[in-house]
């Protein structure tokens, strides 16, 4: 489904990715993992397409696409989701409108009818349930006045909404406590499919007990420096980053 | 634009967009500029170019005036020739040849027109452009349109259901020749003819515009609305617009506007006075859509209005609510004199400029009466290299003890080479009285615009959602087929602004 080879990429002239490769396949879960600030959200940024960031090298490659210097919104309508780590503020722009906007512009992008309201508003409340969302979630501005904990949930709503292919959670773990956490995780793997796949990229070990991976990567100073199963994350645990980069030297 | 289907929009109201609605702006967003862009071929039989006394009892003839009204507007130029042009708006504009103007013109026809069938089909035809079929009109939306091609009114739907409740809306010519006692009871006394340059311009060669009188205790039941077109060449409009609410009565009344897209400048300059007497409520709505010029900044209409209002029993009130759109020049300060105790006077204004435009717009509040109050929103909206200001004055004179004004005037920045300004004066001439004022400046940052484009959303798109939430407050305000209507043009005004 996704396949990243040697991809370097860079931000006002400072190299970010030093030749980042990973494959993902439908149906699988990845986590990655690693220090703060070693480029887990460049790599997030770069296959969403931000264009800050500078690709000096390497191939993205979704769904046999080439994603380089394909727009955001295309990828996005292609079935990327990101899950930011630091979801941003629209004022006067309500969830309703938002989510509409969004799920008409993607469904358009594949031929297809705007979905009805009803329909819609359906769904809504649906995945409102699922993420034992209580507030009038609706009617309130796209993240604004949101507590931290909130935001968070409001990204997987999002994601549950727009069921895309590929969804990558950066950092969704952060800020939550364990309920919110417990809450989100079951909403994760209840959009679980063979036909889907998710990146988890997270700082710790916690959301792996719930969200369980089938690959855990080690991002570290912009290269994956080491791959395995689940079972790589609690060795992480236990022998904390220092360990990593030990072996890096 | 009206022909909407009522009960449809009952049910899609529950997003404040239609979906339907949606998909149309995207549709036109990928389309060509500006849409109401057709010239409609009609005879008209039009006054000599220039402005001479001549022209003036030339247009007084044809319209059948009294002498009251010739002498009124005689006085009126009179004065005009005494005064110079305002330079004070933030605004500029190559100098205006007055005498290169053509001041009357109407489309020609033989006999006053009784239905629809006698119409010159291509002026139906127009309205069809428009979309505002007068047919269709009747039939779902329930609202009365008095349409005003160029000079003359050329149809009124529904007077005859509102003359049953001794509601008078019709054109201002046929006011003249129906009411003439009222017409000359309140012409001029909200804006006097000597009140500024284009007011006294006005009220020298009025073309036409709307009457409308609603009874003492009469709540009228529908949406009033006119629609205004400029058409031929080289004519500018000037509408005069009467509106009166006697005791008790409520009145919701819409206006809009579209032009066809020339490159000379176009003049408007209209009047619209409103008197809201003991406990009436006047609620007045704007679309403002003339042709605002090309990218590179030619053509587009100069658009110099004087809307106010008084409120001028107690217990009154009026609210004035815009949309702007439209215009390559807008001077624009549509107000309220709160003379009554206890009046209410409103502005809620969104205004969009793009590309070369420049607009001057806001409003004054005049406190006299005591315990008045006033509330002004306004939501300005800057791209391209468009100058967006807001001018502003809130008077509270000695009388008006415990009144109260809150005023909120937002700017938002597309891009870095337009500019938002804001005039606020205030005049506080008494001690219990409260004004607050309150000003903020935004921009819509690219992580906002990554965000909406990483759930799929284009930029266009984007920048539609957020400046129509930004302007929600507003809209709000406006009857609901206006605020669809609005939202699709704000959309469409900023087409192209970022990127
Ligand atoms: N917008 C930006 N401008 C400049 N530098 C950035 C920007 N975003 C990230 N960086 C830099 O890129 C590096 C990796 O950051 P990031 O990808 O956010 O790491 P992580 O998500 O692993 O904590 C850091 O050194 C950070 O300073
Ligand atoms: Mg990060």
């Amino acid at each position: 489904m996704l396949s990243i080879k040697n991809l370097r990429a860079s931000i006002e002239g400072k190299e970010i990715l030093k030749g980042v490769n990973l494959e993902v396949r439908a149906g699988e879960v990845h986590a990655i993992m690693g220090p703060n600030g070693t480029g887990k959200s460049t790599l997030a940024s770069v296959i969403a397409g931000r264009d800050i960031f500078e690709v000096e090298e390497g191939e993205v490659i979704f769904k046999g696409k080439n994603l380089i210097g394909m727009p955001v919104d295309e990828r996005a309508n292609e079935g990327i989701f990101l899950g930011f780590q630091y979801p941003v503020e629209i004022p006067g722009v309500s969830m309703t409108n938002f989510m509409r906007t969004a799920i008409n512009e993607q469904r358009k992008y594949r031929g297809l009818d705007s979905m009805p309201a009803q329909e819609f508003l359906n769904r809504m409340e649906e995945k409102k349930r699922l993420l034992e969302i209580h507030s009038k979630l609706a009617n309130r501005s796209v993240n604004e006045g949101f507590s931290g904990g909130e935001k968070k949930k409001n990204e997987i709503f999002q994601m549950a909404i727009l069921d895309p292919e590929l969804a990558i959670l950066d950092e969704t773990d952060s800020g939550l406590d364990i309920d919110a956490l417990k809450i989100v995780a079951h909403g994760v793997n209840t959009l679980r499919r063979p036909d889907n796949a998710i990146i988890v990229i997270t700082h710790y070990q916690r959301l792996l007990e719930y969200i369980v991976p089938d690959f855990v990567h080690v991002l570290f100073d912009g290269r994956i420096v080491r791959s395995g199963g689940k079972e790589l994350a609690f060795e992480l645990e236990d022998k904390g980053y220092e360990w990593i980069k030990e072996a890096q030297v | 634009m009206y022909r909407l289907n009522l009960i449809q929009l009952s049910v899609e109201n529950i997003f404040g967009t239609m979906e339907k609605e949606n998909n149309d702006i995207l549709h036109e967003l990928t389309q060509s500029e500006y849409k109401y862009g057709f010239y409609t071929d009609i005879e008209m039989d039009m006054a000599p170019k220039g402005l001479t006394e001549d022209t003036i009892r030339f247009i007084s003839a044809r319209k059948n005036e009294p002498e009251w009204l010739l002498e009124y507007r005689l006085k009126a130029f009179r004065h005009w020739l005494t005064m110079v042009e305002p330079e004070w708006a933030h605004i500029s504009y190559p100098p205006i040849d007055y005498q290169d103007i053509i001041y009357y013109a109407a489309p020609k026809r033989k006999k006053e027109l009784k239905s629809l069938d006698e119409v010159d089909p291509e002026l139906l035809e127009t309205f069809k452009k428009l979309g505002i079929s007068l047919e269709e009109q009747k039939r779902l939306s329930g609202v009365a349109v008095d349409a005003v091609i160029d000079s003359v009114s050329v149809k009124t739907t529904f007077s005859e259901t509102l003359e049953k409740q001794g509601i008078i809306f019709c054109s201002f010519s046929e006011a003249v020749q129906k009411v003439p006692e009222l017409v000359r009871q309140y012409l001029g006394t909200v804006v006097p003819s000597d009140d500024n340059y284009f007011a006294a311009l006005n009220s020298a060669v009025f073309s036409d515009g709307s009457f409308c009188y609603i009874p003492k205790g009469v709540r009228c039941p529908i949406e009033l609305s006119t629609y205004f077109r400029i058409n031929a060449a080289n004519t500018g409009q000037f509408e005069r617009t009467l509106i009166i609410g006697d005791e008790g009565s409520y009145v919701s009344y819409m206006e809009g506007c579209t032009a066809p897209m020339r490159d000379e400048n176009q003049l408007h300059a209209a009047i619209v006075e409103i008197i809201a007497l003991k406990d009436a409520e006047v609620k007045y709505s704007t679309v403002q859509n003339w042709y605002p010029g090309n990218k590179k900044g030619e053509g587009g209409v100069y658009n110099f209005v004087t809307k106010r209002g008084i409120c001028k029993g107690t217990h009154s009130k009026i609210s004035w609510t815009q949309v702007e759109t439209g215009s390559a020049i807008t001077w624009k300060y549509p107000s309220v004199i709160l003379m009554g105790d206890h009046s209410v006077g409103e502005f809620y204004s969104v205004a969009v400029t793009n590309n070369f435009q420049q607009a001057d717009t806001g409003t004054k509040m005049i406190h006299l009466g005591k315990n008045t109050r006033s509330t002004i929103i306004s939501k300005g909206i800057s791209a391209g290299q468009s100058n967006n200001s807001y001018r502003g004055l809130v008077k509270m004179t000695k009388r008006a003890a415990n009144s109260r004004n809150f005023s909120q005037c937002d700017s938002l920045l597309l891009g870095d080479r337009c500019g938002a300004h804001t005039f606020p004066y205030i005049k506080a001439e008494n001690k219990t009285s409260i004004v607050e004022h309150e000003a903020t400046t935004s921009k819509i940052s690219d992580e906002q615009l990554y965000y909406c484009n990483q759930r799929g959303i284009s930029t266009e798109s984007a920048i539609g959602l957020i400046v129509n939430g930004y302007a929600r407050e507003v809209l709000k305000k406006l009857p609901m087929e206006f605020a669809v209507e609005a939202q699709k043009l704000l959309s469409l005004s900023l087409e192209g602004s970022v990127g």
